[in-house]
């Protein structure tokens, strides 16, 4: 299997790179996550890492940053081989790395978590680390509040944090995971300012993104891993002088080959194009209704406050927000799972506000809820099984108290067909499913017994693109058979891709709705950072 | 990564029946390595026990076995493993629905005091056995109000089981006490006890057994009570929506919750049925064996229950042959304990070494296997969930 | 001795006395045990198996000073034994992850499996019991009344065993620790949230272990001096209960020492409220006595116990991707 031209020659000057990863292969069990890949990276660049969810891109920066071992192949550091053992030893190599997802410790102050992992004696030198934190922080034009609690920082300054942790033992490479996923448009061009920064004091930048379009903004350098292999490179010379739709161009002809037919669907990777949704005939009658619904947050949350939404019968609505702004707790609290301090909820203009989670299932109301594997299945326990688990004790597939296993099974059949679940048999337990298949269970479950009014929690968060396109096709189809939906996702192109409306939810309050349009994106922004739409 | 990472999606694994690992280990070798290894394990290492004692470990399991078997002792056996049994499917039922009810010992002890406290003075007023049916429906009775407190903690305000069923054990065994001596109190005489019922009143023995003693004719019917049950609380477990909403709270509470299910009035329904046949296992053994109550009698049966019961994967009717071993340990274990010039308590130190060895091979099957003792867990997912 | 009796009632100096030398013999033990634990529970790990432990370190404490001749070599004893048999949790829960609760019963069975063994075999014909242990008389504040304690048999604030006072210490020392030393940031995060601990580059594993061990020793010194000090014997019912109102007690000082302290002495007047009422000459049912200390607790929990601060990784095993 040959591919395009994995490694690239050095273009500038005669030094060692920074970073040099020589044919490395990772295998899990059942996945091939890295096979043999080989990339160079150097100081004073960024260097972009592209590929869909699960193409390797993750484990490959783990192997670099010490989370995981290569079962084979090299990594050299300014040259020289080294063998990677731990994070620790990563951290003491130069090598810092922010994760997807928090590597801070919510309940401690900001220092506390600089602080931690250092090894000089018995006593914590907050004097020092103060110190370090006011050299670093003004380097990179930022400023924390040492002494804050780490949990109730927001989340581009949290990453902010992360980034001055990962370059806390003075680092030559910093690695960023994602780094957009969970950002605000003016943290994202926060985040740029930044990166340059470190660009010019020649640090090698890696920057993982799964966003075709960040790849080409940010990169000087873009790599293209698909399934496990390096599929190919761009130069910086070619990056600087094509084109933009050029460039997606190549890039999608090297990810799908030929089979541009796929391309079509890449919504997830493709800048969303100015897009002139025809306006679909809804119905004017509401279907859902919050009426300054209230929801006390727990600890660590922000709750809902005073949050009013009128979502039309067969209408698709999303709720854009960066996470952690309340989408959990008006989600639940629209589900029934949690109990509203204030207001009303309103399920074709009758009040549900009183009603358990059953009995607003019953009438019509699903929650696809954003935790697959925790709270929206049971792993132990068969697809079949799951889904039909909220229909316990009804007919037909309980009788009398007594369970109907024909009846389940067949069910089950019928909507692994129809949901196109790929698994063994419908007794196998979830457990063993890929996530994209046990989404579709998920699906599956809500999607059934006449569902009218469905809230999707980021459904198609973590997924690979055949099945997140699969999924927003269900959902268009869910509407257009009259189901009234809300999508609450964190990703943008994915709301305007499928929505008729996208209300912006900020510290637990709805700062704005906006229908969707060719201004949308930009007023969605705004609102998402307070301003008000106009 | 950490372990927090959401389900990144691999690329399509090939789709397979249960996990591979399973399929390599095979049932039977499962089976073996997760329910028959610890025992054995735990066997011997009691024999390096006793002889590091200066006991003859064989000698010793020759007597339990002669103890325990032989001759008729089989059926004195027989007698124990009503109990046992009960108190095992009470705590299957609360532990498959992932409720740690450990306060067994409390809720048997006080409805154990309860109705020989009460019995004695039925029995003038009442027949026969409208009064054994009464009084064994009291002792259940007893031993789920017993876990009211604990569970309206749990089902209100989370408060965790564990140490709330520990403590109302605590004061379950004192307040047994304080009745045994006070209310309830043997009027002729001056030792703590309960007054003892006419021995004809006992319950009756299942025709054609014999046991060693002349006190009691043969083996009584809770035997066949306990076995009952055992097989009710399967069938509800495996075929009924309430045993699928427990198991469901069992495997997580956020689901149950996401379900639509009622958690808090599972929980109380959960403890309820647990103490109810632990109230139920005190009945068989006051009603069928013992006929009065002394107040320093803490049989304690509940903390040998509780390894079984894991043995057994929680499983209502496999559980049955555990306990019928564990009876004949116990049984034979007095005897030869007696004879060895031991404390009866070793069998205890077995037990306990039981549990254990179980612990640790469930680190070697699930290396190779996944899949668990505890309901709802599993631990291959947690690893392919982590690569990509 | 006669006009002392006579001059006793309710609240009088003797029972006092007798009630705040008997909290501090009862909540020492406890006060030891909670600290363990609480250190253990910040960083992660729920020790259900405590009673056994501290029931390992009374027999091994006792042994040791009866047969050696003294104290300190028991509570050195004391404190081997219950590290030795945390190791077991930290092998089974720490490094292979499995359930936290059912290995800490396992732990607990075998214990008082094991020391009622040992007790039968060893000691129920002899029943051995230890003279009482030198005390330390504070100057000057051991002639208080009633917290003074110089001359009484059980001593009482201001004088006790050096042991209790090094206690104190104890607890003031983790309290440091805990905030203001590498370790105890490392116990924080290890039981917040191990994986940014490990992204850091510091061994959970290594964290959670030593904070097991540490709780381990500190049942075992907990379960001597009850032997050694407030018994002056040993026997397999000796802890009693006592393991599991440490586990509470760690649960409800919100990872403060110094409340674990304070919880201790109350529990231990709890405890010790049969001492009292013998002295003032109250006639209460034994029985009803023992009963108080784990009512209370369920008071305690029922109006405390909903803030209690636990740890978020509490219970849960720790496993970084695949290595």
């Amino acid at each position: 299997m040959t591919t395009g031209s994995p490694t690239t020659p050095a273009t500038d000057g005669s030094e060692q790179p920074a970073v040099e990863l020589v044919g490395i292969t990772k295998e899990f069990p059942g996945v091939l996550a890295n096979d043999r890949i080989s990339l160079t990276v150097r100081g004073g660049e960024v260097h972009c890492l592209l590929g869909e969810n699960g193409a390797g891109k993750s484990t490959l920066m783990n192997i670099l940053s010490g989370m995981v071992r290569p079962d084979a192949g090299q990594v050299k550091l300014d040259g020289r081989v080294v063998e990677i053992d731990s994070p620790k030893h990563a951290i003491g190599l130069g090598i810092g790395m922010v994760y997807q997802h928090t590597s801070l410790v919510p309940q401690l102050t900001v220092l506390e978590n600089l602080m931690l992992g250092e090894a000089e004696g018995i006593r914590l030198n907050a004097a020092h680390a103060g110190e370090r934190l006011r050299e670093l922080g003004s380097s990179l034009g930022l400023d924390v509040d040492p002494k804050a609690t780490t949990g109730t920082l927001a989340l581009g300054q949290q990453q902010q944090l992360e980034i001055i942790k990962a370059l806390w033992r003075g680092s030559k490479v910093l690695i960023l995971d994602e780094p957009t996923s969970m950002l605000t448009p003016t943290g994202v061009a926060e985040l740029e300012q930044i990166v340059a920064r470190l660009k010019g004091q020649g640090l090698a930048v890696v920057f993982i993104t799964h966003k075709l379009h960040e790849a080409i903004s940010m990169g000087d350098r873009v790599a293209i891993l698909s399934q496990g292999r390096l599929v190919g490179a761009i130069e910086p010379a070619e990056l600087r002088s094509a084109t933009h739709d050029e460039l997606q161009e190549r890039i999608i002809a090297l990810m799908f080959g030929s089979q541009a037919a796929q391309a079509a669907g890449v919504a997830e990777l493709t800048q969303g194009v100015e897009r002139h949704l025809p306006r679909r005939a809804l119905a004017l009658e509401p279907a859902l209704e919050l009426d300054n619904v209230t929801v006390e947050p727990g600890p660590g949350e922000i709750g809902a406050h005073d949050v009013s939404l009128q979502v039309l019968r067969s209408e698709i609505m999303g709720i854009a927000g960066v996470d952690g702004n309340g989408q959990r707790e008006l989600a639940e609290a629209i589900a029934g799972q949690r109990a509203i301090a204030d207001g009303d909820v309103r399920l074709f203009g009758h009040s549900i506000a009183r009603l358990k989670v059953a009995q607003r299932e019953k009438l019509g109301l699903r929650y696809v809820t954003d935790d697959r594997i925790h709270e929206g299945t049971v792993g132990s326990l068969s697809v079949a099984m799951n889904i039909v688990l909220k229909q316990i004790g009804r007919p037909p597939f309980w009788g009398r108290g007594r369970i109907r296993y024909e009846a389940i099974l067949s069910k089950a059949r019928d909507l692994i067909g129809r949901f196109d679940i790929r698994t063994p048999g419908p007794e196998t337990r979830v457990a063993a499913l890929s996530g994209g298949n046990i989404q579709k269970v998920v699906l599956a479950r809500e999607l059934s017994f006449d569902p009218k009014v469905v809230v999707y929690s980021k459904p198609t968060y973590g997924l690979d693109v055949r099945t997140t396109r699969s999924v927003r096709q269900t959902i268009r189809e869910q509407a257009r058979e009259g189901v009234t939906s809300i999508v609450i996702s964190t990703d943008l192109d994915e709301l305007l891709d499928l929505c008729d409306r996208i209300a912006v939810l900020s510290r637990g309050r709805i700062t704005g709705i906006v229908e969707n349009g060719p201004s949308a994106q930009q007023r969605v922004g705004e609102l998402m950072v307070g301003g008000k739409a106009t | 990564m950490t372990e927090t990472t959401a389900a990144v999606e691999l690329r399509e694994p090939p789709p397979r029946e249960v996990t591979g690992g399973q399929a390599q280990l095979g049932r039977v070798s499962d089976f073996f390595l997760r329910s028959i290894l610890p025992l054995v394990l735990a066997l011997g290492t009691g024999a390096i026990i006793l002889a590091a004692i200066g006991v003859d470990p064989i000698q010793y399991y020759k007597d339990v076995y002669s103890g325990g078997v032989q001759f008729a002792a089989w059926q004195d056996s027989l007698m124990r493993v009503a109990p046992l049994l009960l108190i095992a499917v009470g705590l299957i039922v609360a532990f498959r629905a992932g409720i740690w009810n450990l306060g067994m010992d409390g809720q048997f002890l006080l409805a154990a005091a309860v109705i020989s406290g009460l019995g004695s003075r039925f029995e003038e007023h009442l027949p026969n056995t409208i009064n054994l049916l009464l009084l064994s429906l009291i002792a259940g009775a007893v031993g789920a109000a017993w876990t009211i407190v604990p569970a309206l903690l749990k089902a209100r305000y989370e408060l965790n089981e564990i140490i709330t069923t520990l403590m109302m054990t605590f004061i379950g065994i004192n307040l047994a006490q304080i009745l045994v001596k006070g209310p309830f109190q043997d009027p002729t005489t001056t030792t703590p006890q309960t007054r003892a019922f006419d021995f004809t009143a006992l319950l009756p023995s299942i025709p054609g057994t014999e046991s060693t003693s002349r006190r009691w004719p043969g083996v009584h019917v809770g035997l066949l009570v306990a076995v009952a049950a055992a097989f009710v609380v399967w069938f509800l477990m495996s075929r009924t929506s309430l045993g699928l909403r427990l198991q469901v709270l069992g495997a997580s509470m956020r689901s149950a919750r996401h379900m639509g299910l009622d958690v808090p009035r599972l929980i109380i329904v959960a403890f309820l049925l647990s103490g109810f046949f632990v109230g139920l296992a005190a009945a068989t053994e006051i009603l069928g064996v013992k006929g009065y109550q002394r107040a320093d009698w803490n049989p304690a049966f509940g903390l040998w229950v509780v390894p079984l019961v894991f043995l057994a994967r929680l499983h209502a009717i496999g559980v049955i042959p555990y306990v019928v071993l564990l009876s004949l340990a116990s049984i034979g274990g007095d005897y030869a304990a007696q004879n060895a010039g031991l404390t009866p308590q070793f069998t205890l130190l077995l037990v306990g070494l039981t549990l254990l060895f179980m612990a640790l091979t469930e680190w070697i099957a699930r290396r190779a296997a996944g899949g668990s003792y505890l309901p709802g867990v599993s631990y291959r997912r947690h690893r392919a969930e982590r690569a990509g | 001795m006669t006009t002392v009796l006579a001059a006793t009632g309710v609240f009088s100096e003797q029972a006092l006395t007798a009630l705040v030398a008997g909290a501090i013999l009862a909540g020492v033990p406890l006060m030891f045990a909670a600290l363990g634990e609480l250190v253990s529970q910040r960083a992660g790990v729920l020790n259900i198996g405590l009673e056994g432990m501290m029931l390992m370190g009374a027999y091994a404490g006792f042994v040791a000073a009866y047969h050696g001749g003294s104290e300190w070599l028991g509570f050195g004893a004391g404190m081997l034994a219950g590290a030795g048999v945390s190791l077991l949790m930290v092998l089974f829960c720490v490094r292979w992850g499995l359930d936290q609760i059912v290995t800490g019963i396992a732990i607990t069975l075998t214990c008082e499996g094991a020391t009622a063994l040992i007790f039968e075999s060893e000691f129920a014909e002899s029943r051995p019991t230890l003279g009482a242990t030198d005390k330390l008389a504070i100057a000057g504040l051991s002639d208080l009344p009633v917290v003074g304690g110089k001359g009484e048999s059980n001593g009482s604030v201001f004088t006790q065993p050096l042991i209790v006072y090094l206690g104190l210490v104890l607890a003031v020392l983790v309290a440091w620790m805990l905030r203001r030393t590498h370790m105890g940031l490392n116990v924080r995060a290890a039981g917040d949230a191990p994986g940014a601990l490990d992204a850091a580059g510091v061994s959970v594993f290594a964290t959670r272990s030593w904070a097991v061990l540490f709780a381990g020793a500190m049942a075992g010194l907990g379960g001597a001096f009850l032997a050694i000090v407030s018994a002056g014997l040993f026997q397999d019912t000796i802890v009693g209960g006592r393991g599991f109102i440490a586990i509470v007690l760690a649960m409800l000082a919100r990872s403060r020492p110094l409340w674990a302290v304070v919880g201790a002495m109350l529990f231990g007047a709890s405890l010790s409220i049969a001492d009292w009422a013998q002295v003032a000459q109250i006639n209460i049912s034994t029985d009803f006595v023992f009963m108080l200390p784990f009512l209370l607790v369920l008071v305690v929990l029922v109006l405390f116990g909903r803030r209690a601060y636990l740890p978020a990784a509490l219970a849960l095993p720790y496993e970084r991707g695949s290595r």
